[in-house]
């Protein structure tokens, strides 16, 4: 028994991805009809050409007829995934698989969400029939537990550490700035940030993603044929997935300051992808900034930094545009905000432009030779979430 | 011999000064302060409150019935009592009925228990007393929980021996409230009071009668009236004839409504000496009056939290506008998020224990602590192989905090910490009865059951922790 990984069994042959933002103009149906088109553009397939669909949304429609019946997609497999924060990735994964296995020869993975029809601000989940027991804390103040948490475990003066998450989420808003497709397009500077009211913990709204709409897609097939499509796919390198057990929650040694299932994922998907120091031998991330301090945290989960020194490699500039290792180079969740089912799959399409060389000029990464891109996703909170790692490279082998 | 096993007094957290209202109603500053249920206490959990206390001071004696008297019940064709027996962990053949509506439930149901035959009956009583801004209620009520523990039992088992007491009764119009009002109406006070007089005398004598007692036999006398003017006749009286007469916590506390009785009862026998005899006179659309004597084992009764200790914590930092959102006297406009979804009937029943006993599980193997209860334990991941872990009166300590300014809430901001349990377990709870800025790492705290939010007319009750005060009844001291 073992995680094997499917790496350079498939490639991605085609992207699209729309803008995303507050969609007051486009329901469900038109962010799929203008992600998927798109799509089949860039791959250059009909759409008959795909044999199967993995459709991912939280909360925008049920079953695959949410992207059947907008698509007229007619005698086809379509099926609708959901796995918290990462259901885009989640979709797409499940492609990887479908194709990987020899069933289909042409997969799609599309991923939607329409948050701002609920009326309310935020991402709000679905209520289940429960006992009334569950919590009711926002998102931001299960993430904000993680700064005071991380302060104390690494001594660190808090108000040093508001100006630590302060500058990633300034980083981010400033590659956001520079991305047509981005929700907000402003730079803000450090100072700026810090004088913003907190709203749950230490965190303002500015260490929040935003909320927007939005949807985006890619087309899979066997590595062996992708090059009958386009010149430039993008191998599948490694695909891991952990949905948590909850301990964190139960288990008085959980602290706070790392999460578990993030650093399983990435054990994982850097044994599938042969990757051991992951810092020089990736050319860039796009990981789950759903709030500062998860960005943070992230930088070590996922072997970016060593324990307790994330926030130094942050001033340090590491994670930066031009830095060793650009993270969230297209603004992030950030600047983008978090149409939960589109969200992985508008990670790797910032992959896709920048490891093919397409991204604009003044955001195009330094590091692109080393080939290789990773997506992380979690969903959930502190201590039980669900996370995964996807690892993509511009060449085989 | 019957009589009182123990009683205790739940008196909450916060506290509104005369002069904070009078600084927004205008008027001279009324008395000092009345004691205010938090918007997450309500009449039944108040009783709670008591009752836990009263049960840990006779932790050998178990209930065989519950009664609950209170005149702002939470629900009506529901009983309420149910809920208070889950929260206490009562057994199924227990029974649990309300005695609701009517202030002199209380009294009549101290009276039935007294000459009941069941070997103990544990009365909770509760009541939030409020009004239109500027009313009598308002200004001269108080929030409170109250518990009896009444039952059989010898010198040693009894805190005192029931010796007798009266009733007078006869209607007459003085004070009433339809059902869903805001107010109480009144008719002019000087009628009642006429009428409590003649029916407290009546009372009082015959109680003496029935007991075998003089008035020189009585030490101290407590007097529960819904007005001042009510028990000033009778209080007068004794107090010329040489009887002591307790503070009716007017001052302090206010009128708990139907908690007040066995309020002043677990007062009187807080401070009463073993021997001593003291009375409780209940008036309430009657009269009623019980004569005890306190026992040797009235010390060791004594419940870990006093009326006094608590009457001496609190915090006078509300301010009106806050208690009147808390009533619903103001309405205030809450964070533009879903509002909680009512909660399911057959999945509460499911988590009987859980969700009002604050039952978890531990794992018989590793001592692993699931909150809430698992069957598949997170430690070697044994199935079914659990023992239940009451937590209830498990101390706790805050390992992280936050506070959340988006969630919904009846009261923004959420406090809320990751609590770490004496002993082992962990549960990320909602505080309350705190300030945002008091909450620090490592800070103690305890368990409250609280009434979370209501939703489509369901209360939906489950626990939070609040600070450890460090008054005279903390006997933890952390």
């Amino acid at each position: 028994m073992a995680s094997h990984g499917i790496k350079d069994q498939v490639a991605i042959i085609g992207m699209g991805c729309t803008s995303f933002k507050e969609h007051w103009d486009r329901g469900t149906d038109d962010l799929l009809v203008d992600a998927v088109t798109e799509t089949l553009e860039s791959a250059g397939v009909a759409k008959d050409d795909v044999d199967a669909w993995w459709l991912g949304t939280a909360q925008s429609g049920m079953s695959g007829v949410t992207l059947a019946a907008p698509l007229k997609l007619a005698g086809k497999p379509v099926t609708r995934v959901e796995n918290y924060c990462a259901t885009g990735s989640e979709a797409l994964r499940q492609a990887c698989y479908a194709v990987a296995s020899g069933a289909y020869d042409v997969a799609c993975a599309v991923g939607v969400e329409k948050v701002k029809d609920s009326g309310y601000q935020g991402l709000n989940a679905f209520p289940i029939p429960t006992d009334g027991t569950q919590r009711t804390l926002t998102a931001a103040a299960m993430f904000s537990l993680v700064a005071p948490a991380y302060a104390e475990r690494y001594g660190i003066d808090p108000d040093v550490l508001r100006r630590t998450l302060a500058r990633i989420a300034s980083k981010n808003h400033a590659n956001g700035a520079k991305n047509p497709r981005a929700q907000f397009r402003r730079e803000m500077s450090v100072d700026a940030i810090c004088k913003m009211p907190a709203v749950a913990g230490m965190l303002s709204v500015f260490d929040c993603a935003g909320v927007a709409d939005g949807a985006a897609a890619a087309v899979v097939v066997r590595a062996e044929d992708a090059h009958r499509y386009t010149d430039q796919p993008l191998y599948v390198k490694a695909l891991s997935f952990v949905a948590g057990s909850g301990s964190g929650l139960l288990d008085p040694g959980f602290d706070y300051t790392h999460f578990v299932e993030c650093e399983a994922a990435a054990k994982d998907a850097y044994a599938q992808a042969g990757i051991t120091d992951p810092r020089r031998e990736l050319a860039m991330a796009e990981v789950h900034d759903c709030f500062t301090p998860t960005e943070l945290v992230l930088m070590e989960d996922l072997g970016f930094s060593e324990r307790g020194q994330a926030w130094r490699d942050v001033e340090d500039g590491v994670f930066d545009l031009n830095g060793d290792l650009p993270v969230n180079t297209d603004g992030g969740l950030k600047s983008f905000g978090h149409p939960v089912g589109a969200s992985g799959l508008r990670m790797l399409f910032e992959c896709w432009l920048q490891l093919r060389g397409e991204a604009p000029d003044d955001r195009q990464i330094d590091t692109v030779e080393r080939g290789l891109a990773l997506t992380h996703n979690l969903g959930g909170y502190p201590g039980e979430m669900v996370s995964f790692v996807g690892i993509w490279g511009n060449r085989p082998g | 011999m019957r009589g009182i096993i123990s009683a205790a007094g739940y008196l909450p957290h916060w506290r509104l000064p005369g002069a904070s209202v009078a600084a927004v109603t205008g008027g001279s500053p009324p008395r000092g302060a009345r004691t205010v249920a938090s918007y997450d206490e309500d009449a039944l959990t108040m009783a709670v409150a008591a009752g836990r206390s009263a049960l840990a001071a006779a932790p050998e004696r178990a209930p065989a019935a519950l009664w609950f008297s209170t005149t702002s019940p939470t629900y009506l064709e529901k009983t309420n009592a149910t809920i208070a027996h889950a929260a206490l962990r009562l057994a199924g053949d227990v029974p649990a009925a309300d005695a609701a509506g009517g202030l002199r439930g209380t009294a009549a149901s101290l009276r039935a228990a007294l000459r009941s035959t069941e070997p103990a009956v544990l009365l909770l009583a509760g009541d939030v007393r409020t009004g239109p801004s500027g009313s009598p209620e308002e200004r001269d009520g108080g929030d409170a929980g109250a518990a009896v523990l009444v039952g059989d039992g010898d010198e040693h088992e009894l805190a005192a021996v029931h010796l007798g007491g009266a009733s007078a009764t006869r209607e007459f119009l003085d004070r009433w409230r339809e059902p869903g009002d805001l107010r109480t109406r009144a008719w002019e006070e000087r009628f009642g009071e006429q009428r409590y007089a003649e029916l407290a005398t009546t009372a009082w004598e015959e109680g003496l009668k029935d007991a075998g007692l003089d008035l020189a036999d009585v030490a101290r006398v407590a007097i529960s009236g819904p007005h001042a003017r009510a028990a000033a006749g009778l209080a007068k009286r004794l107090g010329a004839a040489g009887v002591d007469v307790a503070d009716s916590l007017a001052d302090a506390v206010g009128f708990t409504g139907a908690a007040h009785p066995a309020l002043l009862l677990a007062s009187l026998l807080e401070d009463a000496d073993p021997g001593q005899v003291v009375a409780l006179v209940s008036l309430a659309d009657g009269a009623d009056t019980f004569f005890f004597r306190a026992t040797e084992a009235v010390a060791a009764r004594r419940p870990a939290a006093t009326v006094t200790d608590q009457v001496a914590a609190g915090d006078d930092s509300l301010s009106y506008a806050k208690y009147l959102s808390w009533r619903g006297v103001l309405p205030v406009q809450p964070p533009n998020r879903p509002e909680p979804a009512r909660m399911s009937a057959s999945a509460a029943e499911r988590r009987l224990d859980w969700k009002y006993g604050f039952v978890g599980s531990r794992d018989r193997d590793t001592g692993a602590l699931h909150l809430p209860p698992a069957r598949v334990s997170f430690v070697g991941g044994n199935v079914d192989d659990m023992d239940p872990a009451p937590m209830a009166d498990v101390p706790a300590t805050v390992a992280t905090f936050t506070v959340d300014s988006l969630a919904y809430s009846p009261s923004p901001p959420v406090v809320f910490a990751v609590c770490d349990f004496d002993g082992g377990g962990r549960l990320p709870i909602e505080l309350t009865d705190v300030r945002p800025d008091d909450v620090s790492i490592g800070m103690a705290v305890e368990m409250t059951f609280r009434r979370l939010n209501t939703a489509d007319g369901i209360a939906n009750y489950f626990w939070k922790a609040r600070p450890v005060r460090g008054g005279a009844g903390d006997e933890r001291g952390r």
